[in-house]
């Protein structure tokens, strides 16, 4: 490194690329100047413009952590059987513009054909978003993509299809930091015993105000031990929440007997009927339990089939609940109400019942 | 046992036991991804992949990830790049180094396949050859690259109009919708917004300055599709103020299609402000006054109905995940803004930048700025950056008696006078 003679290059702040290089010629010329869209088939929309110009999008699901092979190949695609343009969507779908009906199919007949499923469009089971996990991320709790991979091979057929009331978005987050976001079912990694700190490596490690600082529940007090300046934990307050293992690896949060896994239900961030919503608990200690993790599949599966058989048209996750009830919900997919179903953090007052509206 | 190599034709991998049982099912599969490129791929990346696939399945039996952070950056810049260092070297050597690039996309996440090839040749080269499209913050990550090779890699991508992302305490990547690009939904120029915000801010996603992380994230419409109002410091969604445009005759056609009684129990019955009337000849009626804006009757009537024509933004700001105090979403803040003119984009970017700016002097160390307001209350972060507060900013008025209100006729004349200019602007 140091026997570098040339000057480092200075970086061309160039910051945001400009998307009309390389976006489809249709979706410039109508930029801003669309008429209407529907959806001929699941995975497929047909959006017409103010000229009458049209545009055909079709829409496969991707595993998100691509090699390049992966991506040539939908490249080789794109160029044979699309024009040449694609995008991603958020939950990172590929997107192929097509000017002209009469290629649709053929495109499709070659993506199914290469194995990537056609689909996530309308009222279907979209991909799962998703971050890291033991791939990449320094304080995950279990995988990401092997999760995804799980539930998506279970969910193949309703990602495919248009046949769920509405909508229906998963996220999954390998830590408590949940970088997947809300979704109508969320699995999310949740901790179940407070941090144990090795005190031999927490004097070199880590910046102990700055530790101190990051509990929400100022539960991590300085302390010598052994002689050595170190960190304790209060554990009867501590809400093993992992917010201090990023900045003090030394807390080390995970563990076979205290890394569990929660799925929540009735997130939604769109504004379309009801107001955006958090999810909320439906069912935590689950076994975190690679590579197939059949007890979080199961639960999903019965969430998913009651909705689906439940729901009225148009309603999304925590629409339904609202209308038939958490004690319906808890009912319909066999699973228990306890004590932590009822918040206890700050605002907790504003998630009880306080009327005499009942469901029995 | 589990770490002894097996034979893979010429050459001895590690084997993987638990990632082999992902490789079934109908899904694409990461794990055949991994492998193609461990067995197919570049030099470079085939010894990487073995021992970064040993990693993963290491992580697979032992429940546990084995990745540590460090500081690794690029010249000019303090961030973009995710450093990571395994912990288990010793075992896997060639995926010791394992960074991160995250490079920020085309707005709207739009390519051609050239590009891609393009982008694809340059991880090849210098990286692993594995690349999310894209991560949840919307970058383009370009996962698995040694400390060496980071410099280079970032010198191609940035050749070919690429540019790195943010990480750590500073502006972070954002992310826009299709929109204007194919959505009749959209309300304003998203591709536009988006561009003049980030590009007039990038000192402070470059060289991270800033309490913590600030995020925006840009939505045509309430639909609001890369969920702004949930994960953005300073999220934009597309609005309008007239009545929503009818096209009674495909009101008619819909009805004729759908039936009456499933168009009353999935449009009228739906909308949350009960605005809608069925009339007896099948057309529909709008009370507009009532309409809040939520889009579900648009979503179902995609012909027949369509947002209004005087169409802006709205801002909601603070939206952000759990850490520390809990998830918050954005509160509105800005609820309505012309964005159509050049002096609209600035009045924009100028807002933008006294927010970030009001970000930077006040929050505290690691607070995300929806965590300021909760800290000093909505009026003083209104106070600070000279917006008058507004009904549209509460679902109701305060409940709570404990507040001193001695200056309630001044602040009262201040609202008389705000509604009589709106009159006479009107
Ligand atoms: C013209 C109609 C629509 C079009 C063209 C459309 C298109 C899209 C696209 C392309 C995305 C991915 C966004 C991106 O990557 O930029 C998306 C996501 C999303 N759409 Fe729509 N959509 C439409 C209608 C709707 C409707 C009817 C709803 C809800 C009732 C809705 C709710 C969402 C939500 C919440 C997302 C966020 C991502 C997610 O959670 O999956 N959209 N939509
Ligand atoms: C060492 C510390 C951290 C590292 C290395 C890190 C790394 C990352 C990475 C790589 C992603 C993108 C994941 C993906 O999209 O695939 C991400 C996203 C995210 N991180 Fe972190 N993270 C760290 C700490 C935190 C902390 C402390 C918080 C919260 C207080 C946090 C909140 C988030 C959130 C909410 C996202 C999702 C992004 C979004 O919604 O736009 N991260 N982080
Ligand atoms: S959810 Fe947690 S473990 Fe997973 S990628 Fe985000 S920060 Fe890492
Ligand atoms: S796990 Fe959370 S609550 Fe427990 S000590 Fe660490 S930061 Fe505090
Ligand atoms: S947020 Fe609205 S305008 Fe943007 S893509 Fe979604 S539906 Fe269309
Ligand atoms: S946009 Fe929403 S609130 Fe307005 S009329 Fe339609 S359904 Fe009702």
């Amino acid at each position: 490194m140091s026997d570098q003679s040339s000057k480092p290059r200075v970086p061309d702040e160039v910051g945001v690329p400009d998307p009309f290089q390389y976006m489809h010629p249709v979706l410039k010329a109508n930029y801003g100047n669309w008429d209407w869209h529907d959806r001929p088939r699941p995975g497929v929309l047909r959006h017409v413009a103010k000229s009458g110009d049209v545009i055909y999008t079709v829409r496969a699901g991707t595993q998100r952590q691509m090699d390049v092979f992966t991506i040539r190949r939908l490249c080789d695609i794109g160029d044979r059987y699309a024009d040449g343009h694609v995008r991603f969507t958020t939950r990172s779908n590929i997107e192929y513009l097509v000017a002209d009906e009469a290629r649709v199919a053929p495109l499709i007949g070659a993506l199914n054909e290469a194995g990537f499923p056609v689909g996530g469009t309308g009222a279907s089971v979209s991909m799962v978003s998703h971050t890291q996990g033991w791939l990449h991320c320094d304080i995950p709790g279990t995988d990401a993509s092997g999760v995804v991979k799980g539930l998506m091979d279970m969910l193949h057929d309703e990602f495919v299809q248009e046949k769920m009331p509405n909508r229906l978005r998963i996220t999954t987050s390998c830590c408590q930091i949940n970088c997947g976001g809300q979704g109508d079912i969320a699995v999310n990694v949740q901790y179940t015993k407070p941090p144990k700190i090795n005190h031999d490596l927490v004097a070199n490690v880590c910046e102990r105000p700055a530790v101190v600082a990051r509990c929400p529940v100022a539960a991590i007090r300085p302390a010598m031990v052994d002689g050595k300046p170190s960190l304790e934990v209060d554990e009867k307050k501590c809400v093993c929440c992992g917010a201090c293992y990023p900045p003090c690896p030394p807390m080390q949060i995970n563990g076979d007997d205290s890394t569990k896994i929660a799925v929540w239900v009735g997130g939604k961030h769109s504004n379309a009927r009801s107001k955006p919503s958090f999810h909320k608990l439906a069912v935590a200690n689950l076994p975190n339990n690679a590579p197939h993790w059949p007890e979080v599949k199961d639960v999903v599966r019965r969430i998913v089939e009651a909705y689906k058989s439940d729901a009225q048209h148009w309603e999304r996750m925590g629409e339904w609940i609202d209308r038939i009830g958490w004690k319906r919900f808890f009912e319909m997919t066999e699973l228990a109400f306890t004590k932590h179903h009822l918040d206890t953090w700050t605002g907790a007052r504003k998630s009880m019942n306080m009327s005499a509206h009942l469901h029995f | 046992m589990k770490d002894d190599d097996i034979k893979n034709g010429d050459r001895e991998v590690h084997p993987t036991p638990q990632l082999d049982e992902l490789e079934d099912g109908p899904w694409p599969s990461f794990v055949t991804g991994l492998k193609r490129l461990r067995d197919e791929g570049a030099p470079g990346n085939q010894k990487m992949m073995n021992d970064l696939l040993g990693q993963l399945n290491h992580s697979y039996e032992n429940r546990m990830g084995y990745w540590k952070g460090g500081t690794v950056s690029v010249f000019g810049y303090g961030g973009g790049i995710i450093p990571r260092f395994s912990e288990v070297a010793e075992k896997f050597p060639e995926s010791k180094e394992f960074h991160t690039l995250r490079v920020m996309p085309p707005a709207g996440f739009h390519y051609t396949t050239d590009i891609l090839r393009k982008l694809c040749d340059i991880w090849e080269e210098h990286g692993s050859g594995l690349i999310a499209f894209h991560g949840q913050s919307g970058d383009i990550m370009f996962q698995g690259c040694t400390t060496e090779n980071t410099q280079k890699a970032f010198d191609d991508f940035n050749e070919i109009g690429f540019d790195l992302g943010g990480a750590g305490p500073a502006l972070r990547t954002a992310m826009s919708c299709v929109g204007h690009a194919r959505c009749e939904q959209s309300c304003y120029d998203e591709v536009r917004a988006h561009r003049s915000i980030i590009n007039s801010l990038l000192d402070e996603m470059h060289r991270p300055s800033l309490p913590y992380k600030f995020k925006f994230k840009f939505s045509g419409c309430a639909n609001d599709c890369v969920n702004a109002i949930h994960r953005a410091d300073f999220a934009v969604i597309g609005t309008w103020r007239d009545e929503i445009k009818i096209d009674q005759e495909k009101v008619k056609e819909h009805v004729k299609e759908k039936g009456r009684r499933y168009t009353t129990d999935t449009v009228l019955k739906m909308c949350p402000t009960r605005a809608i009337s069925l009339n007896d000849d099948d057309t529909l009626e709008i009370d507009n006054k009532s309409c809040v804006r939520c889009m579900h009757c648009i979503n179902v009537m995609t012909k027949a109905l369509s947002p209004g024509d005087d169409r802006g933004i709205s801002i909601l700001i603070g939206g952000k995940r759990a850490l520390k105090i809990g998830d918050l979403m954005g509160i509105m803040v800005v609820p309505f803004m012309k964005l159509e003119t050049d002096e609209d984009f600035e009045k924009l970017e100028e807002f933008a930048e006294n927010v970030v700016e009001f970000f930077a002097d006040n929050a505290l160390e690691h607070e995300r700025v929806g965590e300021t307001i909760d800290r000093i209350g909505l009026p003083a972060f209104l106070e600070a950056l000279e917006i008058e507060p507004d009904p549209n900013m509460v679902n109701h008025p305060r409940t709570s008696c404990y507040v001193r209100t001695d200056d309630f006729d001044e602040e009262a004349d201040k609202w008389f006078a705000r509604q009589a200019t709106d009159q006479v602007a009107e």
